[in-house]
């Protein structure tokens, strides 16, 4: 039988919604899933990971050192933890994409990226050239296969299971070369962006910050997220962490509003998957239309009061 | 000190790739070939540190057939010092385990203090390469970089993460993988093409390299992704407004 590790990924209070994602994985494999929480303080996040569905067992790696999930300092825990596995599993978030590839390294194994579908305990498909292609491959030999799922793929699990949580502890003498300083983070209250189920993005025909507001006046009416295409965050329109696309963030929400946006391969890898695309650009030949479900050819600064109004009050 | 920049030659981010007609991989015969974007941010900010003034040599190295020698002779035409191509023909094997283990030897040999490489090549879109060096290394990694700070044997590095930046601080000799906003790359004038035809440029066949098998994955199928139907337009926000009310989109 299967014996799948997926490794909880939190923010040292909450365990994060790539955890559930991760474990959908698991359950597509088929096994018997442990969660291993690497942590300062485990206690919240090991309850809440305890409580996903499919988890049979969650062990817990308490110690200061994975305070800040570096990879430098888990990667040789996890690599130590692989022997007794089939699968490690984490989420390709940047966190997963920083320490996975360490951990298999250490642990001698080959690693399959952004995981889409599993087709057999050792063979899925995932993406390549910005999504245009997808392969599928096979993992050869019997050692554990290191797999991270691509977020936009797994749909999270519920919450009613009843794991049993267990402390560990692994004797290792972990390095000292890498020191965690801060995070730096715009404070907003709406929702986030990786799990909103709307989103707005604003693209460089936004045009300014200042105009960006229509954008973030648009998605409060809505209950959306906001997100932005790279060149509106290379202007400096937006915080980066807010980049849509092959290398920001790849997002799955039922409603996509993409707003002076062209829609280049890059951009749209990131939207993919979403329910329902809407753009709204001036250009009617910009490539976003050839795959929006609603397009609407037009100036955004005309279109986007009219559409709050709209929204409101309909005619 | 000295900086290796490792480069991978891919299609050109601006082409649409197209399966082969019998499903077998990925047809680039003819098409556009590039430096891996993110690699010629990592040799640019290879460049800025050494114009910063420290005593720096920069190494370009890239792994795969002879064709790579022209992204080798862009990057020499950029600024690098030199240039090493690890030939193989057999580029199935070519894979982020494989060339973690070839990198490593270099750097035994070599003794960079730093190595900068990209945080994902955009054809297999792996990201895995400079992490599973760096393990092999057992030295610091900084992921996703969008700032590089060196001084005193440390390097402090702005990471793009998912919730924001983090900032970290690793001592050297370490591995730091470049984001897009790290910097702008410069573009190569003509002088420097000539300049860079005296520049060196060594081949030697991976093989040398004496690596043990290393693991790697098997593609058994190539297919194209579900297409999206697009492409329908409405004239109007009523009309918008109304269609994703119809879908149950929104209220
Ligand atoms: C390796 C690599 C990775 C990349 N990763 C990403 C990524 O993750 N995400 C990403 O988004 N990009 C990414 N890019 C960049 C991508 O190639 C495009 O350059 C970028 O997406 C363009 O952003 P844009 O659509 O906002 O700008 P543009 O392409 O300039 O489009 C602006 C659009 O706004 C429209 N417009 C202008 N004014 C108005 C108006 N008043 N009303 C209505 N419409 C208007 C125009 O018609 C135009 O279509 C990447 C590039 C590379 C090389
Ligand atoms: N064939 C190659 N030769 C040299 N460097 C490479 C090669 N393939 C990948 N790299 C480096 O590894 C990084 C990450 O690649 P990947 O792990 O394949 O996404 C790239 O940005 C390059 O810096």
């Amino acid at each position: 039988m299967n014996k799948i590790l997926v490794i909880a990924q939190h923010n040292s209070r909450e365990l994060s919604p790539a955890t559930y994602r991760a474990a959908a994985c698991a359950q597509a494999i088929g096994g018997e899933i442990t969660v291993a929480v690497f942590a300062e303080a485990a206690g919240p996040i090991a309850a809440a990971a305890a409580r996903l569905d499919g988890v049979s067992r969650v062990i817990t790696i308490e110690r200061p050192e994975n305070a800040h999930q570096l990879a430098a300092l888990l990667a040789p825990q996890i690599a130590a933890l692989a022997p007794d596995y089939t699968h490690v599993l984490m989420t390709s978030t940047t966190c997963g994409k920083d320490v996975l590839p360490r951990a298999a390294a250490l642990a001698g194994a080959a690693m399959v990226s952004d995981v889409m579908q599993v087709l057999g305990p050792r063979e899925f498909r995932r993406p390549i050239y910005a999504g245009n292609v997808i392969v599928s491959v096979r993992v050869p030999g019997t050692g554990p296969v290191f797999a991270s799922p691509r977020a936009a793929s797994w749909r999270p699990v519920g919450n009613g299971g009843e794991a049993a949580i267990e402390p560990a502890t692994l004797e290792l003498c972990l390095p000292t070369h890498t020191e965690y300083l801060r995070l730096e983070q715009e404070e907003n209250d709406r929702p986030d962006l990786q799990s909103a189920s709307r989103v707005i993005s604003g693209g460089r025909g936004v045009g300014s910050t200042e105009n960006f507001k229509l954008i973030y006046s648009l998605a409060d009416k809505l209950g959306a997220a906001v997100g932005a295409s790279r060149a509106a965050v290379d202007a400096g329109f937006a915080p980066s962490d807010l980049q849509v696309g092959q290398t920001g963030k790849i997002i799955a929400p039922e409603l996509y509003i993409a707003v002076g946006i062209s829609g280049a391969i890059q951009h749209l890898t990131g939207i993919k998957d979403a329910g329902t695309i809407v753009a709204i650009n001036k250009d009617p030949e910009a490539p976003i239309f050839e795959v929006a479900d609603i397009g609407l050819v037009g100036d955004l600064f005309k279109i986007l009061p009219e559409l709050e109004q709209e929204i409101e009050n309909p005619s | 000190m000295k900086i290796l920049v490792a480069i991978k030659r891919v299609v050109d981010y601006n082409v649409r790739v197209q399966i082969k007609r019998d499903g077998s991989g990925v047809a680039t015969d003819g098409l556009k070939m590039s430096i891996n974007p993110f690699d010629e941010i990592a040799l640019e900010e290879a460049l800025r540190i050494r114009e910063a003034g420290t005593d720096t040599q920069v190494l370009v190295v890239s792994i795969g057939s002879q064709s790579a020698q022209q992204q080798l002779r862009t990057a020499l035409a950029m600024g690098a010092d030199r240039a090493l191509l690890l030939s193989t023909e057999d580029e199935s094997q070519i894979q982020p385990p494989l060339l973690a283990h070839a990198l490593l030897k270099l750097i035994e040999q070599e003794s960079p203090e730093l190595v900068l490489m990209g945080k994902q090549a955009i054809d297999d879109d792996a990201n895995q390469t400079g992490q599973m060096l760096a393990a092999l290394w057992g030295r610091p990694q900084a992921t996703f970089a969008s700032k590089i700070e060196l001084a005193a044997g440390l390097a402090t590095v702005t990471r793009e993460v998912d919730e924001g930046l983090e900032l970290i601080r690793v001592e050297l000799p370490a591995l730091i993988t470049t984001d897009l906003r790290l910097n702008t790359p410069r573009f190569v004038k003509m002088p420097d093409i000539m300049k860079a035809k005296r520049k060196p440029l060594e081949i030697r066949p991976l093989v040398e390299l004496d690596l043990e098998p290393t693991p790697h994955l098997e593609t058994f199928a190539y297919e194209p992704p579900p297409k999206r139907q697009g492409g329908h337009k409405v004239d109007s926000v009523a009309a918008l407004v109304a269609t994703l009310k119809a879908k149950g989109v929104i209220e």
